[in-house]
């Protein structure tokens, strides 16, 4: 027998004792529970997950060079395909850095607005977490009733920018337009239904002895290895870290509004969906307090260099008509310097570095997703569970793959 | 606002004099260039001494084909303790490019350094897998330089 024979003739041994090997399993790019195209390289010994190794990449699209080639105000566009289930948190936090090198003061009212518009956008982000978490373990019907409060809100924001999931309502300076007449009205109306969607989820998934049994004690992660892993947002705070950038470092006035941090210990996927649960009720919180303080006022910032004018004012004043012709056909100067600035998304902490060399065009524009730093600590909250579980381990880190790979 | 950073860096400065270049404190935000060879030392002196215990990110860049040095690594830090920022920065020529992996002291380093050894070229010494992360394994060249085009398949060639 020649040597090739010998290794195959080897190799089948082996398969024969299946028990005695590892098993290579490639999950992904096209599972349903990834959630998009993600793919994992699974080292299995029996069922149980020896190594993990996520595989990211597939949905690249070169946004930061994109970036490079596009002036200030149309690189927005871009931040709405980055995260696309929480788009006006990737616009804030582009807009603010941007704003932060131009030093632009934003007036109140669209401070405001912009508060209320995140904390929507936040529900309707854990909706759809809520709705594919139950799905991917096998809650089905919990995915309709989430994607109908989900439906609202996405008509909400459609309301106030034409868009349902690339709004690129927050302008640098400002808001692209103000609200449309009796808005919060729309949004009362929802926010007084919302309660009683709550209750709904929580007696389909919260008190349901399946749902607990399928994520209490899985995909553990501890404080330390939370914080060494970057981990931010609610998969941080599951591991009882109190940390949430709208409190330690404000933002558009969150430190004027009251909400409580949930922060739990458990450092499971219990936990998470705890925190994120907790969540939705204290963002439901803010949205009624928002919804108190809008008063009338300008919404955009008195800079006329940077900030498009009124259409009224472009057909009165000559100067309201050559900035709006400069800043669309040329853009705006942005001083030099190099700023990072970080907001809590849904997911946790998005980060923009933002740099200038005085030109239309930032040199540099660098994204800090949390789905990315977050999902490179799915090795070590996987490695020694089930295969099934880490599917609902995938779930409890509320991953989009827009984001991770850019 | 910074009063607090800049007690942060003399800390560090008075620990090794060698660990500060420069200085600069800009838009409320403080960076401290420091060489190269010196920033593991500097990373680990902030992440226990003074509470820098997490890695907000990690990102490089391509300050242009002409300057020298051309390429940097910034390092964002943060402390889950204090809630302050701190901004590192390294400054890589062309024909070196390497600097020291931070992997060992923050593991949420390992695919911030892969995507910028991916996208911008820096080798980072003693990573435990440097791989391209977002590109696939065959690409050639590194996208977010700036001789890099925005479209096309090849690298930009001079000839």
């Amino acid at each position: 027998m020649s040597s090739a024979a010998e290794t195959i003739a080897a190799d089948f041994d082996a398969i024969d004792e299946p028990l005695e090997t590892q098993m290579t399993l490639s999950m992904g790019p096209q599972h349903p529970s990834t959630h998009g195209v993600l793919r994992l390289d699974l080292r299995l010994d029996g069922e149980l997950v020896v190594k993990a190794i996520p595989d990211i990449g597939y949905l690249h699209t070169g946004m930061e060079k994109l970036f490079e080639y596009k002036k200030y105000q149309q690189g927005i566009v871009i931040t709405d395909r980055m995260d696309y289930l929480n788009p006006l948190g990737n616009n804030l936090a582009y807009v603010m850095a941007a704003e932060k090198l131009l030093q632009l003061e934003i007036p109140e009212r669209a401070q405001v607005v912009r508060v209320l518009m995140c904390e929507l956008q936040r529900i309707a982000s854990h909706m759809v977490w809520l709705g594919t978490h139950c799905l991917d373990i096998g809650a089905m019907s919990v995915f309709f009733y989430c994607f109908r409060q989900r439906e609202k809100i996405l008509n909400l924001i459609e309301a106030a920018s034409g868009g349902r999931m690339t709004p690129s309502y927050f302008r640098i300076g400002g808001l692209m337009m103000d609200l449309p007449a009796g808005f919060d009205r729309r949004v009362r109306q929802f926010m007084d239904d919302f309660p009683e969607a709550m209750d709904t989820f929580n007696t389909l998934v919260t008190g349901n002895r399946i749902w607990q049994s399928r994520t209490k004690d899985i995909g553990y992660i501890s404080k330390e290895d939370a914080i060494s892993w970057g981990l931010t947002g609610p998969c941080l705070r599951a591991s009882g870290v109190d940390l949430d950038l709208r409190r330690d470092n404000p933002y558009t006035g969150y430190e004027t509004y009251d909400f409580d941090i949930p922060v739990e210990t458990g450092g499971d996927v219990w936990a998470r969906f705890m925190v994120r649960m907790r969540e939705l009720e204290e963002s439901y919180k803010i949205v009624r307090q928002a919804l108190e303080r809008l008063k009338p006022g300008p919404i955009k910032a008195d800079a006329p260099k940077v900030v498009l004018p009124d259409r009224d004012d472009m057909r009165k004043h000559m100067d309201s008509l050559i900035h709006h012709f400069l800043i669309v056909a040329e853009g705006f100067n942005v001083p030099p310097g190099e700023v990072y600035h970080a907001i809590e998304a849904s997911k946790g902490e998005l980060g923009v570095y933002m740099k200038s060399n005085g030109g239309p065009k930032p040199e540099r524009v660098h994204f800090r997703g949390p789905s990315f730093v977050n999902l490179s600590a799915l090795p070590i909250m996987s490695e020694g569970e089930m295969v099934a579980d880490v599917v609902a381990i995938i779930g409890s880190l509320d991953i989009v793959l827009g984001e991770i790979d850019r | 606002m910074t009063e607090k950073l800049h007690e942060f860096v003399e800390t560090l400065k008075s620990a090794n004099p060698e660990w500060v270049g420069d200085v600069k404190d800009a838009l409320g935000e403080v960076t401290v260039t420091v060489p190269r060879e010196h920033i593991f030392a500097a990373c680990e002196f902030l992440r226990d001494s003074l509470g820098f215990d997490m890695l907000a990110d990690l990102c490089g860049g391509d300050r242009g084909p002409e300057e020298d040095p051309r390429f940097e690594v910034n390092y964002h830090l943060f402390s889950t303790t204090h809630h302050k920022r701190l901004r590192l920065k390294v400054l890589l020529s062309e024909d070196d490019p390497k600097v020291e992996s931070v992997v060992p002291l923050w593991k949420t380093a390992d695919w911030h350094e892969r995507e910028t050894y991916d996208l911008v070229g820096v080798v980072f010494e003693n990573h435990p897998d440097l791989r391209r992360i977002l590109l696939p394994s065959d690409f050639d060249g590194h996208a977010l330089r700036k001789d890099y085009p925005l479209r096309g398949y090849e690298p930009y060639s001079m000839n």
